[in-house]
């Protein structure tokens, strides 16, 4: 393709190929600090590409393409082109990871441990890793965590975090401007503005973690903590998995695993300070 | 290998695995992807297992075979599952495709990725087999009165039926091309030199399992996935040889088919053939994929795509078809 | 159907096409043979380790769970319904 772009996050290496520049040039900017995939062969390909040729310049829309594919994945306006690049890489995880047991989450590390924060979108979890980042946790990553069957252990994935909304603003208060990405308006989900993670997540991205804390997190309720049972654990578990029964067994004894060995619990929070506090005695608990 | 970066250098990998020795990382990154879009990423990896490679691909292969390995599982369970509803019927289910190579054990079904379950039934049984699948959990996939006709009519399947737990999709045919084909092979002989692999569960004679692989890499589609059929052609062929095959596949009228899939076969992952002109053009479509993986040379696929449609209906039937599709937009 | 059921002899899969774990009051289940994970409570592990390798007919299944669990209230018509699940999942083979 016209123009290209490869990178490793933590484990995994991605090639990106564009018809256009400025998708490109926006993930070498962002990503200029990531190493390249090893041996130079990447795990995924993902492609984005104009439907016709003409749509290159009219009206330009970007195709999601690569080696795994959703066929219903609506293009996007080429000004949403590095999002339409975050959402192919994890379009390929989603439907193509078969190493890890991929669990819809983000994770966050202190002292060696882990912290899997996990619940449906919207929960906030993306902006509670970007703070908790902020505030002395290891960023692993906000969309996946990445279970390793073979020996319990949680794997760094620290891509671009995507701040959605209202929490960009929360967010970009606390950061220098260099670590933001371009505010992208009027996306599916809103108004979506990546944050860079930062050096610490970057150095230690080859580093994994032994869980230690499963946290369910939910905005927008009175202050609460409730010990969650290991069955639902399990179920909330393998229904934020994409690839738990692709796994097959592996899938079963890293997931039955993570649930008897670590601890779990509900938190329900007012807002972000809340949280953060609530996080911090759940975490002092566990 | 100096090849291209296209479908050939997936062939050529397959027929000679070592040559893999000379692979840059572009080379490599290039085979990955075309692998995955011909859909024979498991089979790759197989083919590869053992070899010295790059630590990266070593990785990305390991991954294939565990995952070819659960699309295994998975298909043989599928099996199983209509085994279970169809015995008491008394009639015999063929297993077709990848689910009948791996229920074999035939090389063809290594590292396979396995679909739908397709299976063979008499046709006299077909009202059977459906009211006991629909009764068993298994649904229509798409309730269109239309589609739904047009199938019943024309195709050599029922409608998909997906089961309602498992998600998982089963072809229900009760010959190997569709009764709009011109060419109509012996559906009673496939069912009666079937073999049986286990109580209720049969294959087709390995050299209609050949017949079957031609008639639906020429008369059945538009070539998608015609790299992969070939790797079954070539696997079988090396597996039980070609005795009878001739007599075989002219009996079901597809003696055309079947020498062109030899042909083919052996051109890309084999000895090599004499190849006619359109033997080249067929092989120039199969291969046609960039190192991205993309289908490449449009106007290729284009012919082959409208040729597909009116080898399956003659002509007045295809018109009418596609203006009920025009007309529900 | 139901006489005809009376002198099935039914048992648990082979344990070694099972991996079972407890989580609080579920039991998880995976089976090998399809790579379905089955997350199943009460009375499925009751029936499952009644039945054993040995296995046994309906009638003997009732009783044991009865005197075993003080699963006097479950009803015919819901253990056939339990069984004939548990059949058709792979855990329970019809010998």
């Amino acid at each position: 393709m016209r123009h290209v772009f490869q990178v490793r996050i933590g484990p995994v290496g991605f090639r990106i190929g564009s018809d256009w520049r400025a998708p490109i040039a926006q993930l070498e900017a962002l990503y200029a600090a990531y190493p390249k995939p090893v041996d130079g062969v990447p795990d995924f390909t993902v492609r984005l590409f104009a439907a016709r040729s003409w749509r290159r310049v009219v009206r330009p829309a970007v195709m999601i393409g690569g080696d795994y594919v959703l066929p219903e994945a609506a293009p996007l306006p080429l000004a949403q082109g590095l999002l339409a690049a975050e959402m192919g890489m994890n379009l390929q995880m989603a439907l193509g990871q078969r190493h890890f047991l991929l669990l819809h989450a983000a994770v966050v590390e202190r002292d060696g441990q882990a912290l899997i924060l996990t619940g449906v979108s919207g929960a906030g979890k993306s902006t509670l890793a970007a703070l908790l980042s902020l505030r002395g946790w290891r960023l692993m990553g906000d969309e996946f965590a990445l279970l390793d069957p073979a020996t319990g252990l949680l794997h760094a994935f620290p891509r671009l975090v995507s701040l959605k909304n209202a929490s960009v603003a929360t967010v970009a208060a606390e950061v220098p401007v260099d670590r933001l990405g371009p505010v992208l308006e009027g996306t599916p989900k809103g108004t979506i503005r990546h944050l860079v993670p930062d050096a610490a997540a970057l150095a230690g991205m080859d580093v994994p973690a032994r869980p230690a804390l499963i946290l369910f997190p939910s905005f927008g309720y009175e202050s609460a903590t409730r010990d969650v049972a290991q069955s639902e654990v399990f179920v909330r578990l393998t229904q934020a998995s994409t690839n738990y029964v692709a796994m097959g067994e592996r899938g079963f004894d890293a997931l039955t695993g993570l649930v008897q060995g670590v601890p779990a619990r509900a938190i329900d929070y007012p807002d972000t300070d809340g949280a953060i506090a609530l996080v911090e005695a759940a975490w002092a608990a566990r | 290998m100096g090849r291209a970066l296209d479908g050939w250098l997936l062939a050529q990998t397959l027929r000679d695995p070592g040559g893999t020795v000379a692979l840059g990382a572009e080379a490599w990154t290039a085979l990955l992807a075309i692998a995955r879009a011909e859909q024979m990423i498991g089979t790759l990896a197989w083919r590869l297992n053992g070899l010295t490679v790059p630590p990266s691909v070593a990785h990305i292969l390991a991954d294939a075979r565990a995952s070819a390995e659960q699309g295994r599982v998975a298909a043989l369970w599928e099996a199983e599952a209509a085994r279970r509803v169809l015995v008491p019927l008394g009639v015999r289910v063929v297993l077709l495709k990848g689910t009948a190579f791996v229920a074999a054990g035939l090389h063809a079904g290594q590292g396979r990725s396995i679909g739908d379950l397709d299976i063979l039934v008499p046709r006299a049984a077909l009202d059977a087999v459906e009211a006991a699948l629909l009764e068993a959990g298994w649904e229509w996939v798409k309730p269109d009165p239309y589609d739904d006709a047009y199938y019943r009519q024309w195709m050599h399947e029922l409608p998909p039926l997906i089961h309602r737990d498992r998600d998982r999709m089963i072809d229900v045919h009760h010959t190997i091309l569709p009764l709009t084909a011109r060419i109509t092979p012996d559906a009673g002989a496939l069912l009666a030199d079937a073999v049986e692999l286990k109580p209720g569960l049969w294959a087709l004679s390995p050299n209609d399992m050949l017949a079957h692989a031609a008639a639906h890499l020429f008369a059945d589609g538009d070539l998608a996935g015609g790299m992969r059929n070939l790797w079954d052609v070539h696997c079988l062929i090396a597996e039980f040889g070609t005795d009878g095959l001739a007599g075989r596949a002219a009996q079901h009228g597809l003696s055309r088919e079947v020498g062109r899939a030899l042909r083919l076969a052996a051109a890309l992952y084999g000895e090599g053939a004499r190849l006619t002109p359109a033997d080249r053009l067929y092989l120039r479509r199969l291969t046609a994929r960039d190192g991205w993986g993309r289908a490449t040379r449009p106007f290729t696929r284009m012919a082959f795509y409208i040729r597909s449609h009116w080898l399956r209906m003659p002509p007045a039937m295809l018109a009418r078809h596609l203006w009920t599709k025009w007309r529900k937009g | 159907m139901d006489d005809s059921r009376g002198d099935i002899v039914y048992r648990m899969a082979r344990p070694e096409t099972l991996k079972i774990t407890h989580l609080d009051s579920f039991t998880a289940v995976f089976h090998r043979a399809s790579g379905i994970t089955h997350l199943v409570t009460s009375p499925v592990p009751e029936i499952l380790a009644a039945l054993g390798e040995a296995g046994m007919r309906r009638v003997d299944l009732m009783a044991r769970l009865s005197v075993d669990y003080l699963l006097g209230d479950a009803d015919e018509a819901a253990l056939d319904a339990r069984l004939d699940e548990l059949v058709a999942a792979g855990l329970v083979a019809v010998a």
